[in-house]
């Protein structure tokens, strides 16, 4: 052993800092403060100042149980508008609202023995736009955000296909274009898009999407597409849950609701009336 | 000198080959400057040609991060007063109908493949 006062020194001072150190690491990932992307806005500027908004929906199964061809009609206002793919196969599917088994889309409400009419009733669901959304922390380009009125949304442009927010989101909302969106058919057209609207870009190999609860539309003044379409049957309803005296909020304060996966703390704004 | 006879157009010979990209430019019929289609629709745009000329570019991608990320009004007016609406195909391909003859007029001269239309859905070309 040939240990100098100096050699001690070292060792004991390096021992010091990292003992000071790794507390403070630790707490920051624990608080949940750590963000995959480096410094808060990058090249791109933050997102701008909360609007105080929340957007979100309720969702009433028993309308959609009463008439079983009203989640495919929602299903094809989203998709056709927001120029969604469809490849045919399921490995391959691209989603922004889809239906899922009762059992699959709560699984935490799931039980032995339940109301017959649950058990086949497809479930209408979307991405839940979380007050405290994961894939959002997970993305680390910053290609996926939180806007001002609360809406989780896509830059495609900035989105790199590393799909870390497809792991991150608890609710499968995301999904992956493996393939090319715009693959052309002998004639020259879209072979996965049926009738393109050249208002809303595709996407490309490589990007990740979802629902962007219609951000286009709301820019507008018009609701998204599938309320819209589920206004009829009054299955829907959209609007701000900040505000106390929007329909929503009535709704919600009227009626026992359940959101999907709760105990994750991811504050979804997607409310469903059983 | 010895071999001047075969030196000399030798050398003319090399500097000829040597140069011919920047000439065969001027001779051929190629050599014009871009001539971007002027829309008939408008007279002025969203800011002044010489800004357009050099900064498309950057304004296509301030109004995307103001819109999309911070909320950003969808329209905006003009020095003249006119509204329009900051969107690449609501807004630009509303007055340049053409990517053909205005898009690809410079940017093919210039060699530089944007990829604006690899999602953006291109208008289509009247002819």
């Amino acid at each position: 052993m040939d240990n100098s006062r100096r050699k001690f020194l070292k060792i004991a001072g390096l021992s010091a800092i990292a003992g000071i150190a790794a507390p403070t690491a630790f707490n920051g990932l624990l608080k949940g403060e750590a963000q995959a992307s480096s410094a808060s806005g990058g090249g791109h500027g933050g997102t701008g100042a909360a609007s105080g908004k929340r957007y979100g929906f309720v969702i009433d199964v028993s309308k959609f149980a009463r008439d079983k061809g009203l989640a495919q009609r929602c299903i094809d206002a989203c998709h056709s508008i927001h120029n969604v793919p469809d490849y045919g196969n399921k490995k391959d599917e691209i989603k922004w609202i889809w239906t899922d088994g009762f059992e699959n889309v709560f699984p935490d409400h799931s039980h032995y023995k339940k109301n017959a009419d649950l058990h086949d009733a497809p479930i209408l669901t979307l991405c839940n736009h979380c007050d405290n959304p994961p894939c959002v922390r997970a993305c680390p380009t910053k290609a996926t955000f939180k806007n001002p009125d609360g809406l989780v949304l896509m830059d495609f442009h900035r989105c790199i296909g590393c799909r870390f927010c497809m792991a991150a989101c608890p609710y499968g909302a995301r999904s992956f274009n493996w393939r090319s969106p715009r693959e052309l058919d002998a004639a020259g057209n879209y072979k996965y898009i049926k009738n393109p609207k050249p208002e809303f870009p595709t996407r490309m190999r490589g990007v990740v999407e979802k629902c962007n609860m219609c951000a286009e539309r709301l820019a507008e003044g018009k609701i998204p597409a599938c309320v819209e379409e589920a206004r009829g049957a009054n299955a829907m309803v959209f609007g701000d849950l900040n505000d106390p005296r929007s329909r929503i909020s009535k709704v919600l304060a009227r009626k026992f609701t359940i959101q999907r996966k709760p105990a994750l703390g991811t504050h979804p704004s997607i409310f469903y009336i059983i | 000198m010895y071999d001047t006879g075969k030196i000399i157009p030798g050398l003319l010979v090399f500097v000829g080959l040597v140069t011919f990209p920047i000439w065969y430019g001027f001779v051929s019929a190629d050599g014009h400057l871009p001539n971007p289609e002027k829309p008939t629709k408008a007279k002025q745009c969203v800011e002044s040609t010489e800004f357009m000329r050099t900064s498309h570019m950057v304004l296509l991608n301030d109004w995307r991060d103001n819109i999309v990320r911070e909320g950003g009004s969808r329209h905006g007016k003009t020095a003249d007063g006119t509204e329009f609406v900051r969107s690449l195909h609501k807004g630009c391909m509303d007055c340049h109908t053409s990517k053909r003859k205005f898009c690809d007029e410079c940017h093919t001269y210039a060699a530089v493949k944007p990829y604006c239309w690899d999602c953006h859905i291109q208008p289509k070309e009247a002819n």
